[in-house]
């Protein structure tokens, strides 16, 4: 069973922690079809937070398919989130790679492109979620 | 959405301050709800005016579809929970479990005996002798035991350590899964309140500035960071909480609802935590951020 965590300082919305945390586990496959999720009971216990921010976040994962409310049962886990196939992965590499290649020939350095990419990787998800 | 508190135009006069002016709000059941703002904002007056303590010096307090303390079964069904004095010294443990199975018709014995032993509280102690912990979890028990729909709580967690708070709070957040009750608790502290609430009601100087879902205030507000030149163009096109500018910087707390507004590139957007959120709006009490009527319903 997937064991939730808060970062209280982090300024991420409570259900969006536990959403992001459900997904990761799905990733990396600690969370595997037909797991059942904790109740909303058993996250409270534990973490002293809101129950309807627990219902909110499967609300949400409901949503988008990973996992279905069984009433009475609990939230179970309906599919698994793999990353990208192999040969995407092979290319989205090699572009970055060229990306890079080609801000180092610009004269930025290894602090400027990380704080590029960042900015570019947090407004595009900014944008999506907004 | 059924409300199960409603304000409206409410003021109270002690003597010859007004401690509640032109109050208005309406309260989701089902929520827990932080009601913050400075001391002396009138959070303990509309709570009071809500259990029916007080009586309103205009304007109506409704609680379950009834006016505030009007008749026995809407009274059985709110819990009060006042900040100063909530036990009686001189009454041991169980003769205040006892008091409160005598004025309630829907005690729960069981349920109070067995969070006591789980909170490891001795029934034969005075409450006065209890730690300041401990007596803050018995009066929680106490008001949990008459199994309300409606638990009101002014500052609980005021003179906690950390660790207490933390109790306190889990345990009051795992009896609203098991009950869906609605709780409306106050503080002057936002950030007790941060994980455990999802309805935000701000007062300041007597009246409601500020009411809503936590998650979509916090979503529809965001800071702007930019050149100050831009400022007035920005502030003409968006309601602004807050405006601070240096002579060539300005930083707005803005309204700009759900969706990021378009603006020039200059300006940096980022998202609003709920302390930063508070507090702009008490600084500004002339701003106001009320759901509109056909929404309030």
């Amino acid at each position: 069973m997937i064991d939730f965590r808060l970062d209280r300082g982090s300024g991420v919305a409570t259900y969006l922690q536990l959403v992001h945390q459900v997904r990761h586990a799905l990733r990396l496959g600690v969370l595997q079809v037909g797991d059942r999720l904790p109740t909303a009971k058993e996250v409270v216990d534990k973490l002293a937070i809101n129950p309807n921010t627990v219902l909110k976040a499967y609300r949400e994962l409901e949503r988008d398919g990973l996992v279905a409310a069984r009433p009475g049962l609990g939230t179970f886990v309906r599919r698994t989130l793999g990353g990208t196939s192999g040969a995407d992965h092979t290319r989205l590499r090699a572009e970055l790679a060229r990306w890079i290649q080609d801000g180092r020939a610009t004269g930025m350095d290894i602090e400027d492109l990380e704080a590029l990419f960042a900015a570019v990787l947090n407004e595009s998800f900014r944008e999506d979620t907004a | 959405m059924t409300t199960i508190l409603r304000a409206t135009g409410l003021a109270k006069r002690y003597r010859r301050k007004w401690a509640l002016r032109d109050c208005s709000v309406a309260i989701p059941a089902g929520r827990v709800v932080a009601l913050v703002g400075p001391n002396g904002a009138g959070k303990s007056t509309l709570l009071h005016l809500a259990v029916g303590l007080l009586r309103p010096t205009a304007g109506t307090v409704e609680v379950l579809g009834e006016p505030a303390g009007h008749s026995v079964e809407t009274r059985t069904k709110v819990a009060f929970l006042a900040q100063d004095k909530p036990l009686y010294d001189t009454f041991t443990v169980a003769e205040m479990l006892r008091f409160g199975r005598q004025l309630n018709r829907t005690w729960d014995q069981d349920f109070a005996l067995a969070r006591l032993a789980a909170l490891d509280i001795p029934l034969d102690r005075r409450s006065g002798g209890l730690s300041g912990g401990q007596q803050a979890q018995v009066a929680l028990t106490v008001a949990l035991a008459k199994r309300p729909d409606l638990l009101l709580l002014d500052e609980p967690l005021a003179n906690l350590d950390p660790l207490a708070r933390h109790e306190v709070m889990r345990d009051l957040m795992t009896a609203v899964a098991e009950t869906e009750m609605t709780v409306v608790l106050s503080s002057h502290v936002v950030s007790d309140l941060e994980n455990t609430c999802d309805w935000l009601v701000v007062m300041n100087g007597g009246r409601v500035q500020l009411s809503g879902d936590i998650d979509d205030v916090l979503r529809s507000h965001r800071v702007l960071t930019g050149p100050a030149e831009l400022a007035g163009g920005v502030a003409g096109r968006l309601p602004v909480v807050e405006d601070s500018r240096t002579e060539r910087q300005a930083t707005l707390l803005a309204r700009t609802g759900p969706q990021a507004p378009t603006l020039d590139p200059r300006w940096d957007t980022r998202p609003v935590n709920l302390e930063e959120l508070v507090l702009a709006y008490l600084r500004r009490p002339e701003s106001a951020a009320l759901p509109r009527p056909a929404l309030a319903a």
